[in-house]
């Protein structure tokens, strides 16, 4: 199911191969925590190339490396400013694939991570490209829903924010409708609400959703919310910016009329649109979330590379 | 049928049948053709079809379509037949023929798709998920192109 496979864009994984994904991460999560040293991955090496900055996604990459006995090899910031000069992304990818068994890769371009997965022989795992995918995260995402609710099934989720650009966002929702969610709502400025093919794709998939411009009125229906950032630069005008961010703040005030198990999830790193008060509340899962980002990737090298 | 008896027949030469109504212009274009050429043509539009409700029909004498020419028909009249006149008989007919993947005739309209890197050797692909209406997509980054793109990107520069 996985072995030897690109992991380019979530929907290219079906149900099963992602449950298979998500007992993995238990059994090495359980490791983890009995503080048993895995070794899995000894001898391999998995390479970075981050065309744009990220700390989070790639360290956690190379935590995850680490921690099943692999290297990691990066390219380092000169070499991405050195192609900036004129070598192309093809040069460099068939170079990493001449070190590594598997390569990470970043890029601000749309569709970079699909041309590496051409050119390179090994197997290339998607970190994020342009504003669209972002496959991982949302691997990540889903089981963390798992864990706070035991299943995706049945669920009314909200999903929150810049849900045109934001690539965590889009990537979210589409993972959602490879499982059977009762209901999604899409809440977002107008100006940054879902795009047209996702909601074509949610309706050829059968998937129930509405698009809210507010989250209050949805909020007692919700079993998951999904926060992410709206980005100042998104707003030609800045009067505008200010103008929604407020109404897109979560914070205990709003959660007054949440469900008691609401799991509010964020892909981290937050500005001001979570608040730092929901941090103790029962309703944060976002740090176990982001817990779950090393031993998801853990599980998805292992099955990659080991089959 | 009736009016499209009215225009006469060629000698040598190829015959475009059953073209998307009202888009016999941007065959003439794809093809380069502007009457400049002082090639004989004929430009049928509207005529009653029994397939497509109303069609387009262009005859050109003396020529005959290369096949990028005919790659680039099907893309805005996938219904389209090409006849191959010799003496008046038609000698070949063919059916043009959308194919499954699209490699190289398209540009992706997204200004941050890979493929729009100068540098990068990639050549462009999309895939064709309907014909009516042709709906095909960006391999590299997943976006549509619309029949609207299409048109507008054969017969630019026309
Ligand atoms: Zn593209």
């Amino acid at each position: 199911m996985f072995a030897d496979k690109d992991v380019l864009t979530i929907t290219d994984f079906s149900r099963e191969a992602l449950e298979r994904l998500f007992e993995e991460t238990d059994v090495i999560l359980n490791a983890l925590t009995s503080g048993k040293k895995l070794d899995a991955l000894n001898g391999y090496i998995m390479a970075t190339a981050f065309f744009e900055p990220s700390t989070r996604t790639k360290m956690s990459f190379q935590t995850a490396m680490l921690r099943l006995g692999g290297a990691c090899v990066d390219l380092p910031p000169e070499e991405i400013s050195s192609r900036a000069k004129g070598e192309s992304l093809a040069d460099t990818i068939r170079m990493l694939d001449s070190y590594a068994d598997v390569i990470v890769i970043r890029h601000r371009l749309e569709g970079a991570a699909k041309f590496a997965a051409e050119i390179a022989e090994h197997p290339v795992i998607n970190g994020g490209d342009g504003t669209r995918d972002h496959p991982t995260q949302t691997m990540i995402d889903l089981y963390t829903i798992k864990r706070a609710h035991g299943s995706i099934d049945g669920l009314t989720v909200g999903v929150l924010g810049d849900l045109k650009y934001g690539r965590a966002a889009r990537s979210f929702i589409l993972g959602l409708s490879i499982f059977k969610p009762k209901k999604i709502y899409l809440i977002s400025p107008p100006q940054l609400s879902c795009r047209p093919e996702v909601l074509h794709f949610l309706e050829e998939k059968g998937i129930c959703y509405e698009e809210a411009s507010t989250v209050t009125k949805v909020l007692p229906e919700l079993d998951v919310l999904y926060v992410t950032r709206i980005q100042r630069e998104r707003f030609p005008d800045p009067v505008e910016y200010e103008k929604v961010r407020g109404s897109y703040v979560v914070n205990e005030l709003l959660l007054k009329s949440a469900k008691e198990n609401l799991a509010v999830l964020h892909p981290l790193p937050r500005v001001d649109e979570l608040a730092y008060s929901l941090d103790q509340t029962s309703h944060a899962w976002y740090f176990k979330q982001a817990y779950f980002g090393v031993p998801v990737r853990m599980a998805l090298l292992k099955l990659i590379l080991k089959g | 049928m009736e009016k499209e008896l009215k225009v006469s027949k060629i000698r040598n030469g190829t015959v475009i049948d059953h073209i998307d109504a009202g888009r016999a212009l941007h065959v003439l274009n794809i093809l380069g053709l502007n009457g400049s050429e002082g090639l004989t043509i004929a430009v049928v539009m509207n005529v009653p079809s029994s397939k497509l409700g109303r069609k387009d029909i262009v005859k050109i004498e003396g020529v005959e379509l290369r096949q990028d020419q005919v790659s680039k028909i099907a893309l805005i009249a996938p219904s389209a037949t090409i006849n191959i006149i010799k003496d008046y008989e038609v000698a070949e007919k063919v059916k043009v023929r959308v194919p499954p993947v699209i490699e190289g005739l398209l540009k992706c309209a997204n200004p941050n798709c890979i493929t729009n890197q100068p540098r990068e050797p990639v050549k462009p692909r999309f895939i064709v998920r309907s014909l009516r209406p042709l709906r095909m997509f960006c391999s590299f980054c997943g976006v549509e192109l619309s029949q609207e793109d299409v048109i507008q990107q054969l017969t630019k520069g026309g």
